[in-house]
């Protein structure tokens, strides 16, 4: 990939970022943030392209074993707890009925 | 080649994911979905990795991600709410410790192919990575240790620290710029051994009342940092996920330190927050202020006849574990016909949006809390007020005492209403250790004790009128 391509990437993706996540609500802050934390577990791509990599000595294999398993606890830890959350965020039930006597 | 092909398309799929994922993220009803596509995302991208032509051991990756990833599960299902601050800040540096050291990886695998030196844009982004993600994961597990207080709260402060700071930084930046020269130089290590201890020395001095800032921009930087790595694999997917983390980070770091009133330079090398301050209620001349008091009984006759309550959570709710009671609370008061609503100040809590999760976790609906904007016109026709362990972000200085610390900051404006009612351990003074005047007001009266204890009693109270 060409570094413009990618500075291309990078512009769009800021861009595309900043406006989605000025969209999200202050109540939600907490679940934007744990939820970002997930996704910035993508760095394990990263980490298994050079844990995987044959050529790998000593050094790379080492870094490579320690970095999958933060990015593995990085990932699954951020989207399990976002979701414990995000499934306790609820709706008053019903209208209250106005049965009172 | 059609795998790879293949392989870019899986991540143009997985970065549609994230960016619908956080899109969704936008409203309450669709959130969780918004999480779980997200997920979906990772899932994909992970698989796609998997079977890139590179990738040709799996032994190690299987085992580290299954070590990983079943700590990563087991922590995040076990965590208290009011913990999430450290966890997030946890996950954080993992993140960035991970970024750190494929950074370093490349450069030793660039060394190992016998390249004399790497190219311009690789170095660069190498060195960032490594840098950033060592500043992020050392500072992230400091933030940690002092939300889960096995470090002191308070700012640790040492003489010319910022000089010394400085220095290491540029430093740094030196041992960086050789080694982007050279290559296969252990001079990097040393680099991201002074970076960790950057991240440390720099984190140390920030209070605990600034680690809602602290974590967020340690959540940019990590992203960043993941950012970096992906130019340095030329990997448009991380470029893609880093940034997007990069962007949420900063504008959670820009609105944390709006609502604190403090600029992020002020937060992040000025030491502040968790001061000393006695607080003992005098006033300048030196005299002892007024108090009024007021009993649970009398207060639950009040609220059963008032038209409007609001109610005013701050961490101190948390720390008493009264959730549940002030639910309670709310549900017997709608019951009786009188409109209950909870205003929401964005730093209640120890992070962004905390206080929403602990109260939704107490099954409070989330149509009832209204953030600050919304709360603030309605206070001049609400009758009564109740302060719950919130200090600093009530404090009427903040509006009008321009000599006060707070001055500027944004309040709930809670002393336009009829009546306040705060609840309170003591009269010890706020995180930041600034005499708050509200509660010397005569239209307050202070319900002193434990708040789960005080709220458990106010709802037996009105059960009784």
């Amino acid at each position: 990939m060409s570094l413009i391509t990618e500075l291309v990437i990078l512009v769009l993706a800021a861009w595309v970022g900043i406006e989605v996540i000025s969209k999200v609500p202050q109540m939600l802050h907490t679940p934007l943030m744990s939820g970002t934390n997930a996704i910035h577990g993508v760095v394990i791509v990263g980490a298994i392209l050079v844990l995987g990599a044959a050529a790998g000595g000593t050094v790379e294999t080492i870094c490579g074993i320690v970095a999958v398993a933060f990015g593995a606890a990085n990932v699954v830890g951020g989207f399990v707890v976002t979701d414990r959350m995000l499934q306790m965020f609820r709706r008053r039930p019903e209208p209250p009925k106005e049965n009172e006597g | 080649m059609m795998r790879d092909d293949l392989i870019e398309i899986a991540y143009l799929v997985a970065a549609f994911c994230f960016i619908l994922g956080l899109r969704w993220l936008s409203s309450p009803r669709t959130a969780r979905k918004g999480n779980l596509v997200a997920a979906l995302g990772m899932l994909i991208a992970i698989v796609a990795t998997l079977v890139d032509g590179r990738v040709v051991g799996y032994m190690w990756i299987a085992i580290a991600a299954f070590v990983g990833g079943s700590i990563g599960a087991l922590v995040a299902r076990r965590v208290q709410m009011t913990a999430m601050p450290q966890l997030v800040a946890l996950l954080n540096g993992l993140g960035g410790g991970a970024a750190a050291l494929i950074a370093i990886s490349e450069y030793h695998v660039a060394g190992a192919a016998g390249e004399e030196r790497l190219g311009a844009v690789i170095a660069v982004s190498v060195m960032f990575s490594t840098i950033v993600g060592s500043i992020s994961f050392a500072g992230s597990l400091v933030a940690f240790g002092k939300l889960q207080e096995l470090l002191p709260g308070r700012p640790i402060t040492w003489p010319a620290q910022k000089l010394i700071n400085g220095l290491g930084a540029v430093v740094v930046l030196g041992l960086a710029a050789y080694a982007s020269f050279n290559i296969y130089d252990p001079l990097l290590w040393l680099a991201a051994v002074l970076a960790l201890l950057l991240g440390v020395s720099a984190v140390l001095p920030i209070g605990g009342a600034d680690m809602p800032v602290v974590i967020a921009f340690l959540n940019a930087c990590t992203g960043l940092a993941a950012a970096a790595t992906g130019f340095a694999l030329g990997n448009s997917l991380l470029i893609i996920a880093g940034v997007l983390v990069g962007a949420s980070g900063t504008l959670l770091t820009q609105l944390m330190s709006k609502a604190m009133n403090r600029s992020v330079a002020s937060v992040l090398f000025g030491a502040f927050g968790g001061g000393g301050g006695s607080g003992s209620g005098v006033s300048a001349s030196g005299e002892a202020l007024p108090v009024f008091e007021i009993s649970a009984s009398d207060l639950a006759a009040q609220l059963v006849y008032a038209r409007r309550v609001m109610i005013v959570p701050g961490y101190g709710l948390a720390v008493a574990q009264a959730q549940h009671p002030v639910r309670e609370l709310a549900d017997l008061l709608i019951e009786r016909g009188v409109t209950v609503a909870f205003a929401i100040h964005p730093v209640a809590g120890r992070m962004p949006g905390h206080m929403n999760v602990l109260l939704a976790e107490a099954d409070l609906p989330y149509d009832q809390l209204l953030e600050m904007e919304e709360a603030n016109p309605d206070f001049p026709q609400t009758d009564i007020v109740l302060v719950i362990g919130a200090n600093d972000v009530v404090n009427p200085a903040a509006r009008d005492d321009e000599n006060s610390p707070l001055y500027g900051m944004p309040i709930l404006e809670v002393d336009n209403a009829e009546n306040v009612i705060v609840f309170k351990r003591s009269m010890a003074s706020g995180f930041a250790g600034v005499e708050n005047m509200l509660f010397h007001d005569p239209k307050t009266r202070m319900l002193f004790g434990d708040a789960r204890k005080s709220l458990t009693q106010l709802v037996q109270d009105v059960q009784a009128v």
